[in-house]
């Protein structure tokens, strides 16, 4: 089947079987920054937004979103005009293997859009559906709370 | 030397590539798709144990869209291990690709090859297998009495314990003085029985290989391998391609933790690329990683302690150790030696010694190499020991950890003893910061404030527990690592690197090394690693080898490559090269009044005058392997109505030489640490009885989140090692060791239970409680 969705600000026209995730449309299209970790909604790596919400594209179907706005870490930001939060998960050395974070790079978007100052309670429950395995959440946390910092500043 | 000012290593710089991960540029194996790439299934034995007496793949092999099928009958018989080690490996030869046994629930019985994944998948249920069902065993314990496992015809390249008819995969004695006669002469003799379980490493990303053939007709395999030149090494052996047509590429990849020092994925894409000439993939699953790949060694510990009252010492120690190898004995003869030659040297004033230790083959999934590598099952017992002695002799164990621990300008007979399988390396510890480690962590958890006070509230009663630790950097004499570099005409350098970063940041940390060495800054470092085409040479990533030994690689480069600038700027400025130096990318005459830049060097160089390449290449092996040093510190809180264990907080404190980049040490401590505590707590395979995985998903095997962590601290207690480049040591496996002991210490402190089976589950904390008492 064939449906439109709007990716990254972009419209698509995208060709899929209708039994099909979101996780794998995406990726099949070329959005590997959504990455599949787990394939039961427990990991979290390919946590991307719907209409502005944090979902784990690995259990949504592809037909029920179409029309509908999906972000990626790439529609965030990019290689030449990085995000102020994928900025500050690098430099606060919340990087490790890197697997887990566009997921959490996003997951982190959702949680300034509401909140743009939260501590380290709000940043937990936020981050609570994304696994990390490599850097025991310790710089996450700061990266999430140099982020909020940053993008006061910037105003993003 | 040990005080040297540094411009580039010891500053905490921003991983090379953590922008374009953080985005999601980067790519990793499963992210790369080719025209007309074939996908791969695997098909696994539903038994612990039996053999194929009939296999009918016609009606997968009609299904459209298949287009491959293979079975025992259709892949080449050679027997190797998996485990990507050296050569020769000191691990059994005893695994095929397929084979007509099968040997545990998980075990690999077909390969499907398809134009989609979901075809694979199924197409793989309508292959008809009729099996044989075999005795089986998934007790270690009586192993040695069961139905033999391994095949008829698996050997061992080593001259080493290996009786595959007793499903003995490795064992390994040793003596030093008289361990029985040193027990008689002790005061007290202590001895107790630990358990220490299965687990998996959960790297975010599940397994991966990608195979084609390049316009030459070569077989190039992009792999989640944490050792591309072994992997090289062992697909050419098993399929019977010469190194020369393959090349094996590893380009980012999503953790590895060990569990992809094993090579069984790339002789299955090369396989399946090689009989169709097209290019194929294989993605594991989730539960695939769970149940296919490898895990944890679980191994049994005995640790017997005669103890003197005079002098407050330990006499005689004796370790035994059994390891579950599982079905196949990747790394079952060097796991189970580490938990004796990472452990028995820290307390090396012993003087009566003796280790024996055995790794037997069961009806279970695979062990393989996992982050802390049998010192983790080793120092379980071990601390929880230590502990114990400590107060029967009512001294604080901290000072019997101070006391007891090896020091600068000692040594151990075990180092020499115990290597790799084999005989060690002899060596004297030329940095060691333990004491002080022991010492600074001891004031971050508030240890005398809080140390045997069993605070409690309601049901929940608080307590502390240490463990001291020490691993090893590389393994001596055997791991190599090579480095190449060259100049370009702006001024910067290709650092081209075989060593393998597997999220560790050690393509950044190797390029510190350098940029410190020649005296540039690290933007002008390009780093290129991990491709057997155009890397040199390199062990790969295992061992705590990659900062220690690549990057003592990487430092004679740079020095030679800093050797050759001089030597240009010498002609281009007509002085002797004794009368110049380098300063951020400039080199000076020492009086400071001439100068030229790496980019007019180079120029001239490529262009002008006497025209070469200002290039340079450099090997490097371990002597030695200096220890890093730990100590861990837990504060728990148990529910003594639940039996729940909550830690509430966690310090490290680490000894890793001079730390290249303090945040990456600190990422390292904490991931290891995080890692630890999961495995301590919850993280566990759960069995049914025929040895089958019953939780092979992340909602019923637990690896921590967010909300699972303690309030964290990590020290790092800077020493110098001479030995190691900038003074650098490893530090990206010890972190995992403390854990386990450090919170059955602390479960003691806070309710007098000893826990010496893990995982720490609130049932087995209960089941304690009953056994034992509380003594709060």
């Amino acid at each position: 089947m064939k449906g439109i969705f709007i990716i990254n600000s972009e419209k698509k026209e995208l060709e899929f079987e209708p039994h099909k995730r979101l996780l794998d449309v995406l990726r099949e299209n070329g959005y590997t920054e959504v990455k599949e970790g787990c394939r039961e909604g427990e990991c979290g790596a390919c946590v991307v937004l719907l209409d502005g919400r944090p979902v784990n594209s690995c259990q949504v179907l592809a037909a029920s979103v179409m029309e509908r706005e999906i972000t990626t870490s790439k529609g965030i930001g990019s290689l030449h005009n990085p995000h102020p939060i994928q900025e500050a998960f690098a430099e606060a050395g919340a990087v490790q293997c890197g697997f887990c974070t566009p997921g959490m790079v996003v997951s982190t978007y959702a949680l300034l859009s509401e909140n743009p100052t939260p501590d380290d309670e709000d940043i937990k429950y936020a981050l609570s559906g994304n696994i990390c395995r490599c850097t025991g959440y310790v710089k996450i946390i700061k990266a999430v709370k140099l982020a909020s910092k940053k993008v006061k500043e910037n105003g993003k | 030397m040990g005080n040297r000012e540094f411009k580039v290593v010891g500053k905490s710089v921003k991983k090379i590539d953590a922008l374009s991960l953080a985005i999601g540029e980067a790519k990793y194996t499963a992210d790369i798709n080719l025209p007309n790439m074939l996908h791969i299934a695997f098909l696994y034995s539903p038994y612990p144990h039996a053999e194929i007496v009939e296999i009918d793949t016609k009606e997968a092999e009609k299904t459209p869209g298949v287009v491959l099928v293979l079975t025992y009958k259709d892949v080449p018989n050679t027997l190797h291990t998996t485990a990507g080690q050296g050569y020769p490996e000191p691990s059994p030869y005893d695994t095929r690709i397929l084979d007509k046994r099968v040997r545990y629930v998980g075990d690999r019985v077909a390969i499907i090859a398809a134009e989609t994944k979901e075809i694979a998948e199924e197409a793989k249920k309508k292959i008809k297998v009729k099996y044989r069902e075999l005795p089986y065993n998934i007790d270690p314990e009586k192993a040695k009495e069961s139905e033999r496992i391994p095949p008829e015809g698996a050997y061992h390249l080593l001259p080493t314990i290996y009786e595959p008819e007793k499903n003995i995969a490795a064992g390994i004695t040793l003596s030093v003085g008289d361990v029985e006669k040193g027990f008689s002469e002790s005061d007290k003799v202590f001895e107790d029985r630990f358990e220490i379980h299965y687990a998996n490493h959960a790297a975010l990303e599940p397994h991966a290989a990608l195979a084609f053939y390049d316009e030459r007709g070569r077989l190039n395999i992009v792999s989640t391998t944490q050792v591309p030149f072994h992997a090289r090494r062992i697909t050419s052996r098993v399929l019977g391609i010469p190194v020369k047509d393959i090349r094996v590429i590893k380009p980012r990849i999503g953790g590895g933790f060990g569990g992809k020092q094993e090579v069984f994925l790339e002789q299955v894409v090369g396989l399946v690329t090689y009989k169709t000439k097209r290019p194929s993939k294989v993605v594991l699953s989730r539960k695939e990683v769970f149940i296919s790949t490898r895990t944890r060694h679980p191994m049994i510990t005995w640790y017997k302690a005669g103890v003197k009252k005079d002098t407050k010492e330990i006499h005689a120690l004796r370790l035994k150790a059994l390891m579950n190898a599982g079905a196949y004995g990747p790394h079952a003869l060097t796991v189970m030696a580490n938990a004796g030659s990472k452990v028995l040297p820290l307390f090396n004033k012993i003087k009566h010694l003796q280790f024996e230790g055995f790794s037997v083959y069961t009806n279970l999934p695979v062990g393989g190499a996992y982050r802390g590598y049998g010192a983790t099952q080793g120092y379980f017992g071990f601390n929880v020991m230590l502990d114990m002695i400590a107060e029967e002799l009512g001294i604080d164990v901290l000072e019997f950890f101070k006391k007891g621990h090896i020091k600068k300008g000692e040594t151990s007979p075990i180092f020499e003893k115990l290597g790799e399988g084999k005989e060690g390396v002899s060596q004297i510890i030329r940095s060691c910061a333990l004491s002080e480690c022991i010492e600074k962590g001891s004031k971050a958890i508030k240890w005398h404030e809080k140390r045997r006070k069993k605070i409690r509230k309601g049901d929940k009663v608080r307590g502390v527990g240490a463990a001291i630790l020490m691993q090893g950097s590389g393994i001596p004499k055997i791991d190599m690592g090579a480095a190449y570099m060259k100049m370009n005409e702006d001024g910067s350098f290709n650092l081209h690197i075989g060593a393998t970063d597997l999220g560790t940041g050690s393509d950044t940390i190797l390029a510190q090394i350098a940029a410190e060495e020649i005296g540039t800054s690290i933007d002008k470092i390009i780093v290129y690693s991990s491709d057997t085409d155009f890397t040199p040479f390199d062990v790969g990533a295992y061992a705590s080898s990659t900062t220690y030994i690549s990057g003592g690689a990487v430092l004679k480069c740079a020095r030679k490559i800093k050797e050759e600038i001089l030597k240009v700027a010498a002609n281009m400025l007509n002085v002797p090269q004794d009368a110049l130096f380098i300063e951020d990318g400039t080199v000076y005459t020492k009086d400071r009044t001439q100068r030229v830049t790496f980019s007019d060097i180079a120029l001239y160089s490529l262009y002008s005058k006497d025209q070469h390449q200002i290039q340079s290449v450099a090997s490097n092996i371990g002597l030695e392997s200096p220890p890093p040093f730990m100590a861990q510190f837990a504060e728990v809180e148990v529910d003594i109505k639940t039996g729940r264990i909550d830690v509430v907080k966690f310090v490290s404190a680490v000894d890793c030489g001079q730390p290249i980049n303090p945040a990456l040490v600190e990422g390292q401590v904490e991931g290891a640490t995080v890692n630890g505590i999961g495995y301590a707590l919850w993280e566990e395979y759960v069995f049914d009885k025929k040895g089958r995985m019953l939780n092979p998903s992340f909602w019923d095997y637990k690896v921590p989140s967010i909300m699972d962590i303690p309030e964290m601290e990590v020290i790092i207690c800077k020493t110098y090692e001479p030995t190691g480049p900038h003074g650098a040591k490893s530090v990206a496996e010890i972190g995992i060791n403390g854990p386990v002991p450090a919170i059955s210490n602390a479960v003691y402190d806070a309710i007098g239970v000893r826990l010496k089976k893990s995982p720490f589950t609130p049932e087995r904390v209960l089941n304690a409680i009953k056994e034992q008492g509380l003594k709060l």
